[in-house]
């Protein structure tokens, strides 16, 4: 299935012509890259040029069948895809017990934790280490949160030997020591920020303010389907590799599509990646989680539930903010998706209503962390335990014979310290 | 915008001084500006704080986070410009600052609080020409002047886009960076003032890590206007509430410099 070598440009949506058909929820973005009113290019000027000319190699290698066999062969045997697609078969069990009469849907995983380097972040980083090795730089920055991205972007340096300089934020360097370690035995620099609130945002403000410095010979990594045009689009296209897959698999496996398609929001981009593929499909059914965090009344990370459009790192989107437009603090216990904004496109999703949004807090994502190591056998981090918990709460409310899908988007060896502490256990 | 057009003179560059507002609180800002008047700038920029400061370095960063941790809001900025008019009413105001804080109450509704406000024109950031519908047609249509920046990487396919719809001055960010760090090489600074100025009649401003009187009178050698934010910004940070003397002790040491420089 995967050794089937198709361009991007047949691949991608926006290129082809059915999907060009104006009833398509997978034509966006529009020329200047907006989704609805969403999305865009909000930088300062020094950075237009830059984007202008990202966008232009984009379209070019989108066109050139070498760098989707590029792309694809290093997915193949570097990252280890295609994921397995899994039926978690205790964990339905285990959801039936607790459901009336008929009801409990199977529940499958998208198994994107077993990648290289342990989430879905890497398929973006190799998209765009390949662009950027087509357009010459020679310096490599990215953001990251979880230090998932830190670590796939410090990868992918070290694999195409590029010098590679990570910002994070101070107070996510001290929850996840681990990735630390690993992106400075990579090879890679990791810059503490310390500025805000010291977690991903600011780590977005500092590597803006490096690329604005560095713009001559530096590429920006972005860890998300977010940020100024064209980045929400490429990323979401590296990603939707996770959806086409699960697609294809599930169609052989079981002859039909999912039901209903469950996925953890930081920025967005495993979630749009799993959705993409299926968004015109009407029958399949998607919810996106957010980071509810102590509660929704409380402190959290649900822009779209607690927030409201505004502008910041590049684009317009749903963001958690005060009456002046001045940016809230995120609360997660799960650093990747401790972020007060989200992809454009799901802001989009939202409104165009084909994508429906809920969101998990802290403590569900903690037990639902423990219910799939004691049912399944598999550690998942925190942000994918957020999904976790809420496919737990809909597949009750599903029939026995449907399905319901989940984006495991990541490995939670990085967060056993964070869970030990929350769960009042020293190691 | 009157106001901005006779502002620059002809026979040497104006001066241009950056200072965020509410720092260190709302209460303060009255005064430096009265200093920065006082001690010979010609046109005041008066920053709107944001949590996120993306486009600048540490001084203003820092600026910013002692605005908002004083308090300060998005009235307070327009009391400030509002009694700042009063006080000063010839002497242009620019509002500087980032699209969302200047966006989130609808772009008609902040070009009439610039207008209430007295303020003749506004400097956005992160709204290149791009997204200007997002700003700009609100604030032409109130005759709030859009002034736009150039930087070394706008070439010459971009130049015009951006001086489309342009007014009040054109803001030269002579260096590819954040605020406050770096200074342009003056051969730089010349070759891009003349190259903006055969597209252009609009005043060119150039700013971006300008400190010294001797760096402010060599680029008002070859600019219609100096502009200078962190070194201000950073005397602030030093004297707090008592620093509108050296500001002022400052920007005379800018603006004589200026004034023989031609
Ligand atoms: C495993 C994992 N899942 C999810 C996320 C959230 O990002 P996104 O919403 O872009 O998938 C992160 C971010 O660090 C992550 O590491």
């Amino acid at each position: 299935m995967w050794t089937e070598s198709l361009p991007f440009a047949k691949r991608f949506a926006h290129m082809t012509k059915q999907d060009k058909l104006s009833n398509s929820f997978r034509n966006q973005p529009d020329d200047r890259g907006h989704f609805g009113q969403f999305g865009g290019r909000y930088v300062a000027e020094t950075l237009m040029p830059l984007i202008l000319d990202l966008e232009k190699h984009y379209r070019a290698a989108q066109a050139d069948p070498t760098f989707a066999e590029e792309f694809d062969d290093l997915l193949e045997h570097y990252v280890g895809r295609p994921s397995p697609l899994y039926f978690a078969e205790r964990l339905t069990d285990h959801v039936r017990k607790e459901a009336p009469e008929g009801k409990g849907a199977q529940i499958w995983f998208k198994r994107d934790e077993l990648n290289h380097t342990g989430a879905h972040k890497i398929n973006n980083c190799i998209g765009q280490i390949l662009l950027a090795k087509r357009m010459g730089k020679k310096r490599i920055i990215a953001e990251t949160g979880a230090g998932q991205h830190g670590v796939a972007t410090a990868t992918v340096c070290a694999r195409f030997g590029l010098p590679c300089v990570i910002y994070m934020g101070a107070t996510d360097i001290e929850r996840q020591k681990p990735n630390i370690f690993r992106m400075r035995l990579l090879g890679a620099e990791v810059v503490p920020v310390t500025s805000g609130s010291a977690t991903l945002k600011d780590a977005m403000n500092d590597a803006l303010r490096d690329w604005v410095t560095n713009v001559h010979d530096t590429f920006y990594i972005i860890g998300t389907a977010a940020g100024p045009h064209p980045y929400p689009e490429l990323v979401r296209d590296f990603q939707s590799v996770i959806g086409r897959e699960a697609r294809e698999q599930m169609l052989e496996r079981t002859g039909r599509l999912p039901d209903m398609l469950v996925a953890a929001i930081g920025g967005g981009s495993n979630a749009i990646g799993l959705f993409h593929p299926f968004l015109d499909d009407p029958d399949v059914e998607m919810l996106g989680i957010e980071a509810a965090g102590h509660g929704l009344e409380k402190e959290h990370a649900a822009s779209l539930a607690g927030g409201k459009p505004g502008i910041l790192h590049g684009n317009k989107t749903y963001l958690l903010q005060d009456e002046d437009g001045q940016i809230d603090e995120a609360h997660s216990i799960s650093a990747g998706l401790d972020y007060p904004g989200i992809g454009p496109e799901h802001s989009w999703l939202k409104e165009s209503g084909r994508v429906r949004y809920d969101s998990v807090t802290d403590t569900e994502a903690l037990e639902a962390f423990q219910l799939l190591c004691g049912t399944e056998g598999i550690i998942p981090a925190l942000e994918p335990s957020h999904a976790i918990a809420a496919v737990a709460r809909e597949a009750v409310k599903m029939d026995k014979d449907q399905i319901i899908l989940a984006n495991l988007c990541g490995r939670g060896d990085k967060d056993i310290f964070t869970v030990a502490e929350a769960l009042g256990t020293e190691i | 915008m009157t106001r901005l057009s006779s502002s620059f003179p002809t026979d040497r560059a104006a001066l241009i001084t950056f200072v965020t507002g509410g720092d260190p609180t709302a209460a303060d800002t009255g005064a430096i500006l009265d200093a920065l008047v006082e001690g010979g700038a010609d046109i005041i920029e008066l920053g709107m704080p944001f949590t996120d400061p993306m486009a600048d370095g540490p001084a203003i960063q820092a600026a910013n986070i002692r605005s908002l941790s004083a308090g300060t809001k998005t009235a307070d900025l327009f009391n400030i410009a509002t009694d700042f008019r009063e006080r000063h009413p010839t002497v242009p105001l620019v509002l500087m600052g980032y699209a969302n804080p200047m966006t989130i109450r609808g772009a008609d509704w902040f070009a009439d609080a610039c207008i209430d406000a007295g303020v003749d024109g506004v400097i956005c950031v992160d709204i290149p020409v791009e997204e200007d519908d997002s700003l700009g047609d609100s604030l032409r249509a109130k005759d709030v002047a859009v002034i736009r920046l150039a930087t070394p990487t706008t070439d010459a396919a971009r130049l015009p886009d951006i001086l489309k719809n342009a007014s009040g001055f054109l803001y030269y960010v002579s260096v590819a960076g954040i605020t406050g760090l770096q200074q342009a090489a003056q051969a730089s600074i010349q070759e891009a003032v003349s190259r903006l100025k055969a597209g252009t009649d609009l005043p060119v401003a150039v700013g971006f890590g300008v400190r010294t009187p001797e760096q402010a009178a060599d680029i008002g050698r070859v600019a219609d206007g100096v502009v200078v934010g962190s070194a201000i910004v950073e005397i602030i940070a030093e004297h707090g509430a008592d620093a509108p003397p050296h500001v002022k002790a400052y920007v005379k040491s800018l603006s004589d410099a200026i004034r023989s420089a031609r």
